[in-house]
C-alpha cells in the first residue's frame, strides 16, 4: 500500500514537470526544470521538516507529496544531461551558470524551508 | 502520450523508494549513498536513451516512457537538496561538501558515458 501512494505521486509529477515544460517551452536553456528542481527543493525541505513532527500521521501524505510527486517533478538525471549538452554546445557560460543557480539556488532554497518549517514548529503552528 | 510519462514516471519514484529501502537496510553511514546511486545511474540511462533517440534507434514513445518519465521520476533533485541541507545543519559540513560536488560531477560523466556509448 505504501507503494501505491509512493507511485502515484511519481505519476503526477513526472506529468506535471513535462507539461511545465511544454508550456514554458525554451529551446536554449533548460528553464523549466531549473524552476522545477528549484521551487521543488524549497517545498520539499519545507515539507520534510514539517512532516516529521506529524509522528507517523501523516505517513501516507508524505511518501505521496513528498517521496512520489516531488521526487518525481524534480530530476537529477536531465540536471546532468542539461550541463553536458549546454558546454557541448559550446555554451560553457549557460553551463555554469546553470548548474550553479541550481545548485547554490537549490540548496538554499531547501534551507529556507526548512528554516521555515522550524518557525511554524517554535509558533506552535503544526 | 502523458499516461506514458506519468506511467514511467510511477515506475521511476517506486523503484527509487524500493531501493531506497533496500539500500538503507546495508548502508548506515552518514553519505546519503541511494540518492547518490539512484542519480548517477539515472544519469547514465538517460544519457543512453537520449543518444538513442536522437540516433532514431528508439522511438518518441519509448523516449518518454523511460526518459522523461523513468528516469526523470528515478532520480531526484529535491531529495539531493534536502539531505544536504540535513548533512550541513547537523553540521557535518565535509560529508556535505563530498557529497554535492561527486553528486555533479559523477552524475554528469555518466550522462557524457551514456550520450557516448
Amino acid at each position: 500500500m505504501q507503494l501505491f501512494f509512493v507511485m502515484a505521486g511519481g505519476f503526477l509529477g513526472a506529468v506535471v514537470r513535462f507539461a511545465l515544460g511544454e508550456w514554458i517551452g525554451s529551446a536554449d536553456f533548460p528553464l523549466a526544470t531549473m524552476l522545477a528542481n528549484l521551487s521543488g527543493c524549497l517545498f520539499l525541505g519545507w515539507f520534510m521538516t514539517f512532516s516529521s513532527w506529524q509522528e507517523g500521521r501523516w505517513r501516507e501524505v508524505s511518501l505521496f507529496i513528498g517521496t512520489g510527486f516531488t521526487g518525481s517533478f524534480t530530476t537529477f538525471s536531465t540536471f546532468s544531461l542539461d550541463m553536458i549538452q549546454l558546454i557541448r554546445d559550446g555554451d560553457i557560460w549557460q553551463g555554469a551558470f546553470y548548474s550553479s543557480m541550481s545548485i547554490v539556488g537549490g540548496l538554499l532554497l531547501a534551507y529556507i524551508g526548512y528554516k521555515l518549517a522550524n518557525v511554524q514548529f517554535k509558533r506552535g503552528e503544526p | 502520450m502523458l499516461w506514458l510519462i506519468g506511467l514511467g514516471g510511477s515506475l521511476g519514484a517506486g523503484t527509487r523508494y524500493w531501493l531506497g529501502k533496500v539500500l538503507a537496510d546495508r548502508a548506515s553511514r552518514d553519505f546519503p549513498i541511494s540518492t547518490w546511486l539512484m542519480n548517477t545511474a539515472g544519469s547514465f540511462l538517460l544519457g543512453l536513451l537520449l543518444d538513442g533517440y536522437l540516433t532514431a534507434q528508439i522511438g518518441e514513445s519509448l523516449w518518454l516512457f523511460a526518459g522523461a518519465g523513468f528516469c526523470g521520476a528515478f532520480t531526484t533533485f529535491s531529495t539531493f537538496g534536502y539531505e544536504t541541507v540535513k548533512l550541513l545543519v547537523a553540521n557535518k559540513v565535509n560529508i556535505a561538501i563530498l557529497y554535492v560536488l561527486t553528486s555533479v560531477l559523477t552524475g554528469a560523466s555518466a550522462a557524457l558515458l551514456g550520450l557516448w556509448l
